[in-house]
């Protein structure tokens, strides 16, 4: 999966194929969950954990929800996902997880875990097993300069949406090239002011 | 009834049989301001009178959202009903989260009953001093039932609790028959007319009352107040003037059917109010 920030959207994108071992077990199954109205979280790893996470960050945000009255903004689902996964150090949820959205002020943003919790706001990011293909092309093409340099660059990167959109398509389009786990179909969610929308793309189906 | 003494403890029986405490804390809900509830085949309606401690102060939450498809007004000491409400919540979102189903609302009402209960027979705890009108979609259809602090629930078709209750209850009784094949919107147009019994002879307005829908396809939620003061412009109007009811009737059943809130409609139905009735 693969989670792109820009100044007013966000893209997170996830194939479709769920496979074990040399075998795939469906062409047409979603990692890409809605956690909240401005808030979409996608996953690869072991599809159960996966699953099993979803319905808790779903449980907590109704919780959420009912005590203030108004949906938990993007950073504060990403500190309560740092926290459950973080809640089972020692028997970890099996998930590699990006959580995309719309900051308090509309901005995008992307936040980007490994399995126990650990997590950080970036302006893009890829987990699973197509990572290694992809995220050196993420940073060729969306790298900001040194966070040391000033003045201080943003993390978000300055493309247009639609250019962004581009990019995750080509990104994927590569990665099914080489990678055995990644095919079939993209799922894209673009996350802007207007709202949530999804897209899809065939991909190779070997 | 008062200062006997078997009236301590909860865990006291009288000689008549009866817990004193208990009754006690029956007496707490008509002491609460009112909360109304009726249902037809598809929808239930919640309202409640809101009272607030003073002019400076906001009204109390009555209404609560459990669920999508539940949700509860209370009568009483609204703190318990708060501690309630959130044990509800809590138990549908396990329910959800176990069986990802909605959890059908009359096994909600069993569990609060039994919670209830025990509070009746625990000496170091006291009863809960809060009548709930539970309102909830199933599939089997729509519910209302109302928990007591005894412990005891009942499912009704229109049911009243709080102070001055009986005179919505009386009207409630006259009109029920109607309730299972009414429409949503005339529903709360009920629900609005039996709270308005209840404020005798205070003006309804839209700030003081609240009222909360669920049904098929809708999922429970409070109207806003634009919507409900609307509702109440219409039959306002309509019971001011009997002879030219369906013209201002229909002009202002337009505008409240267009979105509300553009300051034109505002202004529109209440002049239409204001010209008949300066007659």
């Amino acid at each position: 999966c693969v989670a792109i920030a820009g100044a007013d959207y966000c893209v997170i994108a996830a194939d479709t194929r769920m496979s074990t071992g040399y075998n795939i077990l469906t062409r047409d199954y979603s990692k890409i969950c809605k956690l909240a109205d401005k808030c979409v979280m996608a996953s690869s790893g072991f599809q159960a954990d996966v699953r099993a996470l979803q319905k808790q960050l779903a449980a907590r945000h109704l919780i959420y929800q009912h005590q203030h009255n108004k949906q938990m903004s993007c950073p504060a689902m990403a500190q309560l996902l740092s926290n459950t996964l973080y809640y089972k150090r020692f028997f970890p949820y099996y998930s590699f997880n990006v959580l995309g959205g719309l900051d308090n002020e509309g901005k995008g943003c992307v936040f980007t875990y490994d399995a126990v919790g650990s997590y950080e706001k970036v302006g893009y990011s890829s987990q699973g097993s197509g990572s290694t293909l992809i995220m050196p092309f993420l940073d060729n093409q969306l790298k900001s300069p040194s966070p040391l340099l000033l003045p201080a660059q943003d993390a978000v990167t300055p493309l247009v949406e639609a250019e962004a959109i581009d990019l995750v398509k080509t990104v994927f389009a590569s990665a099914s090239e080489r990678d055995i786990y990644t095919g079939d179909k993209l799922e894209l969610v673009i996350i802007n002011a207007a709202g949530i929308r999804r897209e899809y793309m065939e991909l190779r189906k070997d | 009834m008062f200062r006997n003494q078997y009236d301590t403890d909860v865990t006291t029986w009288s000689p008549a049989g009866r817990l004193f405490q208990v009754e006690y804390a029956m007496e707490a809900v008509k002491q609460g301001s009112a909360a109304i509830g009726l249902r037809s085949k598809t929808h239930v309606v919640l309202g409640c009178v809101n009272k607030a401690n003073s002019e400076l102060s906001s009204h109390q939450k009555k209404i609560f959202k459990v669920d999508d498809h539940i949700g509860v007004a209370i009568a009483g000491l609204t703190a318990d009903g708060r501690v309630l409400s959130r044990y509800m919540r809590n138990e549908c979102i396990n329910y959800s989260f176990t069986y990802e189903s909605p959890l059908p609302v009359g096994r909600l009402v069993v569990q609060l009953a039994d919670k209830a209960q025990v509070c009746t027979q625990r000496s170091w705890k006291r009863p809960y001093g809060v009548g709930l009108l539970v309102a909830g979609l199933d599939e089997s259809g729509a519910h209302l039932y109302y928990n007591c602090p005894s412990g005891n629930y009942f499912e009704y078709q229109a049911f009243a609790i709080g102070s001055r209750s009986q005179a919505a209850k009386t009207y409630l009784e006259r009109r029920f028959e109607n309730f299972t094949d009414s429409s949503r919107d005339d529903l709360v147009k009920d629900a609005i007319t039996a709270i308005r019994e209840t404020l005798q002879g205070e003006t309804l307005k839209s700030s003081i009352c609240t009222i909360a829908v669920v049904g098929v396809g809708e999922p429970f939620h409070v109207l806003d107040q634009g919507t409900v003061q609307q509702i109440i412009d219409t039959f306002e109007i309509a019971a001011e003037q009997e002879d030219p009811a369906t013209e201002p009737d229909a002009a202002t059943g337009q505008e409240a059917a267009t979105e509300q809130g553009t300051a034109a409609d505002q202004g529109g139905s209440t002049d239409e109010g204001a010209a008949p009735m300066d007659i």
